[in-house]
């Protein structure tokens, strides 16, 4: 209450190559954790916003990064909120088991980066800064938990890369309570 | 202050078990408060309290413990809670730490977690010994306690987080809790991975063949872990 909105938000990505397809009974149990730990998320201190498919209540129909890639596109008010939930609740457990449903990453599938407060980040531009770590490690336009930069540092960063145009369309955010 | 000489402050008898209520309560606790409960006078709790803190074993705040606030709530007081610096001796020096770190990243890399879980059940399993498995909540308080967990019992009427979807509303049933983590450091940097072998090592430890069985239930600031009497219906 004392203090004023931030004006940098963390945005969140990362990709997990399914060992089956989601209507796969070995893949159920992930499944089944799908809505308790999203309706966990939108109620978590800090979340700010979720990529949700038109229509659906998650984005695991979208498959902007392959086929069998499902793909988690989030904003958080902090770093403190985002490492909260995903490691401090009922999320935990799906990390836990993630060896059961995914393929495990030789390349970095987790990215983060600083976003103007109220930005909603497209997946095109998701993928990019996990394409910029992947190319050339953590830095202030792309990192990771444990290479982790202030959203101060990041300052000049907030924007997607100038050198290409893109036709950006706001995120899906299909009108959902998550916005 | 290095660690050892932080160390030694709590050998004055008094200043120990006045640090070691304030650690078993998980909350700040004030001068008068660990005074009764350690049976002294309130000023020589106050002076052992304050030489903690310079020791950076605790941390002190002000609080109005009455809850009210604005002219006439009256001066704050003083609370104490546990420091989150580690500190550790060891003579001769050795370092765990960095070997857990590495073989925890390489772990982590080549996606051992199914390996480092059954290594991990094994040695629940080993540690528990010719025991039969855990027969009640206040034998599993005791056993954690031991094992540095810092468990508390989280009474009834407590309401869960939503993504226990299995459990139904109502007066919920009480479970141990774990104040401390003890793989703390480790578990930041690799949380699935060491999270899922503290669980691992706990469910061996409590045996799941008995009446209680440990979950994961995570929190911030707190073991990821909870005990639970296991329900017939499950599973």
């Amino acid at each position: 209450m004392t203090a004023s909105a931030p004006a940098a938000h963390l945005a969140q990505l990362n990709v997990a190559t399914l060992l089956h397809p989601l209507d796969d009974p070995r893949i159920a149990p992930f499944v089944e954790m799908l809505d308790p730990v999203n309706a966990a998320a939108d109620g978590a201190p800090g979340f700010v916003w979720r990529l949700v498919e038109d229509g659906a209540a998650d984005a695991t129909g979208l498959r902007p990064a392959g086929e069998n890639v499902i793909v988690n596109l989030t904003v958080w008010e902090t770093q403190e909120a985002l490492w909260d939930f995903t490691y401090r609740s009922g999320h935990l457990e799906v990390m836990r088991r993630r060896r059961e449903w995914f393929e495990r990453h030789v390349e970095a599938h987790l990215v983060l980066w600083w976003i103007p407060a109220g930005h909603l980040p497209t997946v095109d531009e998701a993928l990019e800064r996990l394409a910029e770590l992947r190319a050339n490690g953590p830095s202030p336009r792309a990192f990771t938990f444990t290479s982790s930069y202030t959203s101060a540092e990041a300052a000049q960063h907030l924007h997607p890369a100038p050198r290409t145009t893109r036709d950006a369309r706001p995120a899906r955010a299909g009108g959902t309570t998550a916005v | 202050m290095e660690d050892i000489d932080a160390i030694a402050v709590l050998q004055d008898p008094v200043r120990r078990r006045l640090y070691e209520y304030v650690v078993a309560q998980g909350r700040e606790v004030g001068r008068n408060e660990a005074a009764e409960a350690v049976g002294v006078a309130r000023t020589l709790a106050a002076h052992h309290l304050d030489r903690l803190a310079e020791a950076g074993l605790l941390e002190s705040g002000s609080r109005r413990l009455t809850g009210r606030s604005g002219p006439g709530a009256g001066r704050p007081a003083k609370v104490y809670t546990r420091a989150r610096t580690e500190r550790a001796v060891s003579l001769p020096a050795r370092d765990y730490r960095t070997a857990a770190e590495l073989l925890a990243e390489a772990a982590e890399r080549a996606g051992l977690d199914a390996g480092l879980c059954a290594a991990a059940r094994r040695r629940g399993e080993d540690l528990r010994g010719a025991q039969p498995p855990c027969g009640g909540l206040e034998e599993a308080v005791e056993m954690l306690a031991a094992r540095g967990y810092e468990p508390h019992l989280e009474g009834a009427g407590s309401v869960r987080d939503a993504e226990g979807t299995e459990e139904t509303a109502g007066a919920a049933l009480p479970v141990v809790r774990l104040r401390n983590c003890p793989f703390h450091a480790v578990a930041e940097r690799f949380p699935p991975l060491v999270c899922g072998m503290n669980l691992a090592l706990l469910e061996g430890l409590i045996g799941t063949d008995g009446p209680l069985r440990a979950r994961m239930d995570a929190r911030p600031g707190e073991c990821c872990v909870v005990v639970e009497t296991s329900k017939n219906n499950d599973d």
